[in-house]
């Protein structure tokens, strides 16, 4: 009796991690729907509309970091960095190229860039720090975050009929007819045509979801999770443990790069500041992270929508809105770590399963 | 033809000889016993052999080919698994993906990255297949039954298991076992004895063994060394060397 207990009881888990998967998928699509609905009918404020593409960034950032800390068990504190190369370079692309594609094959190339330069970054970064062990990658990546964001700010970039023109300290001077700014220094990248909305930025989640979920079940995934857990032991089974972590960094850094594509296209004003790639933001990233549940890829975007759309929902209650966030954050944590919390979560779902199954 | 040959093997942590002109070779189809009393340096010799450290002299084969001072992940390709005295287990990842996970190497399960990304046809039929050979070799060792508990939930004697059936999916020629009695009941090591008898009978495996527990070693064991601070204290048949009153003297005292 007590064995056939046993035995649904693991029978279960396995179907919970299937189900698992695809409820992610459920989630984001109704998401999507219940918002399209409502902004359909009017029944949503544009301060709000305004929020949604954001708030899909921060959790497209969420699962690219997820992949980082969660899956392959590397810190990174520099995951806005990686947004904001994937940003600027994509805003660049769009604005040479404005004419010479329409909007949608613009926008897919301009992806592609802002993602394939993160990636180079990520694969760079890589190489020398992850062939150490212990927490150098925090302290890289923060640095590089910084680093990065403040060159951009200060640079200055644009191109005319006699070539590229770059400077770090003045503003280049162009041919008035055939010169173009690409980047104005602290004023940024203006004039991207707005590429991002709701929808777009929905079908990349669902991409970067695809990605981290399906490569968690491939063998490569499997490699990862084997170094995150013990690294001395998969090398005695003969895992390259090097490589498998610049390749899962390097995806996860090409992921926060979708981000900050979708961050790029959503506003017509581009800036390096502290207040969009920051380490502020690198932190704010891991806070959804590691609230959601390290390794818990639904969680991350659960957290990050919740914890993004909070404070402007209660901006209303203006004083108390800090005292009712961090509130929030408490209880997250409680819920997603607390062992007792966690036991009595998994005898919650065990009964309402049993009791649909009689 | 010896399987393993080990030819005047020596490291030197600063002024430390923890291993000292030690030889031995292992035949085919052997198990042999290596053991001494604690800091003797039986593990370092374990590392020395997987490629954690590399011999300052010495010269280890492995059939014919030299790995003196390769590197872990090319020795494991080469054909030598280990376990660990204190278990190094996948904790958070389920008992079959312990063992699928030691399979990454086998070229029959091997696809792309990108068929793992987009789950293709391809992706489907090898993990099917290797979902297949997973599970044949955790009956064997009797876990099938939790295949989908996390490794960290297993009771001690299954990670133990666990651990030599993941070592085993690696198709080794040697395999090697750092005290794998250690901390086990006696029910724990007689069923470990078993065990290992069984990866013997079923898969011809020679086998190198660390241990303590003198049951154990009397009873599967067919040749010793014997370590004490690094040097070899005697060599051969199980029985003669337990009986050598030098080696009495050495783990007892006078």
């Amino acid at each position: 009796m007590k064995d056939e207990n046993k035995k649904s009881k693991m029978l279960s888990i396995v179907k919970e991690k299937k189900a698992s998967d695809i409820s992610t998928y459920i989630i984001v699509a109704t998401a999507w729907a219940v918002f399209e609905i409502l902004i359909a009918n009017g029944m949503i404020s544009s301060h709000m509309k305004g929020l949604l593409v954001p708030m899909v960034y921060y959790a497209i950032a969420a699962v690219g970091l997820n992949l980082c800390v969660g899956i392959l068990g590397e810190l990174s504190i520099g995951h806005a960095g990686f947004m904001c190369v994937g940003a600027f370079t994509s805003v660049m692309f769009s604005n040479i190229f404005a004419e010479t594609f329409p909007a949608p094959v613009r926008f897919f190339l301009a992806m592609m860039c802002g993602i394939a330069f993160a990636a180079l970054f990520g694969f760079l970064i890589g190489i020398p720090v992850l062939r150490l062990n212990g927490d150098y990658l925090a302290i890289v990546t923060l640095a590089f975050g910084e680093i990065i964001k403040n060159v951009i700010n200060a640079l200055y970039l644009g191109y005319d009929k006699e070539g590229v023109h770059a400077s770090l300290s003045a503003p280049v001077v162009l041919d008035a007819e055939t010169g173009k700014m690409l980047i104005n220094g602290p004023l940024g990248v203006t004039g991207t045509p707005r590429d991002a909305n709701f929808s777009v930025s929905i079908v990349v989640l669902l991409i970067s979801l695809f990605i981290v979920q399906n490569l968690m079940k491939s063998r490569d995934g499997r490699a990862i999770m084997a170094i995150r857990d013990n690294r001395i032991a998969a090398e005695s089974i003969g895992i390259n443990v090097t490589k498998f972590k610049i390749y899962a960094f390097t995806i996860s850094a090409a992921i926060a790069g979708a981000a900050g594509v979708l961050f790029g296209h959503s506003i017509s004003t581009l800036q390096s500041t502290s207040g969009n790639f920051g380490y502020n933001i690198s932190i704010l990233i891991l806070v959804y992270v590691v609230l959601g549940g390290i390794g818990n890829i639904k969680g991350s975007i659960i957290a990050a929508a919740v914890l993004y759309l909070l404070p402007e929902l209660l901006r209303g209650l203006s004083s108390y809105r800090m005292l009712i966030y961090s509130i929030v954050l408490i209880v997250m944590m409680l819920f997603n770590w607390a062992p007792s919390v966690r036991d009595f979560r998994s005898s919650m779902w065990m009964k309402i399963r049993r009791r649909k199954e009689n | 033809m010896a399987l393993l040959e080990v030819n005047h093997l020596s490291i030197s942590f600063g002024g430390l000889r923890a291993v000292d002109d030690l030889s031995f070779s292992i035949e085919k189809g052997e198990l042999y016993g290596l053991i001494g009393p604690n800091g003797a340096g039986k593990t370092t010799v374990f590392n020395l052999l997987t490629g954690v450290y590399s011999p300052t002299e010495g010269i280890i084969k492995l059939g014919d080919t030299d790995i003196t001072g390769k590197k872990t992940i090319d020795i494991n390709k080469e054909g030598i698994a280990r376990t660990f005295q204190n278990i190094r287990l996948f904790g958070k990842m389920s008992v079959i993906d312990n063992v699928k996970v030691a399979l990454n190497n086998s070229s029959e399960f091997y696809y792309g990255s990108l068929h793992g990304i987009l789950h293709t046809p391809k992706y489907h039929r090898i993990e099917k297949a290797l979902e297949k050979r997973a599970l044949e070799l955790l009956e064997v060792f009797d876990l099938d039954k939790e295949r989908d508990v996390l490794a960290s939930n297993l009771p001690y004697g299954k990670q133990r298991k666990l651990e030599i059936a993941r070592a085993m999916a690696t198709e080794p020629k040697l395999l090697l076992l750092d005290e794998p009695a250690a901390g086990m009941n006696p029910n724990e090591t007689a069923e470990l004895m078993n065990t290992i008898s069984l990866i013997r009978s079923k898969f011809g495996m020679t086998i190198l063994l660390i241990e303590h527990d003198m049951k154990l070693v009397s009873g599967i064991c067919e040749r010793l060394t014997v370590l004490n601070f690094g040097k070899v204290l005697k060599q051969g048949e199980t029985k003669t060397v337990l009986n050598d009153p030098e080696v009495i003297k050495a783990y007892i005292g006078e």
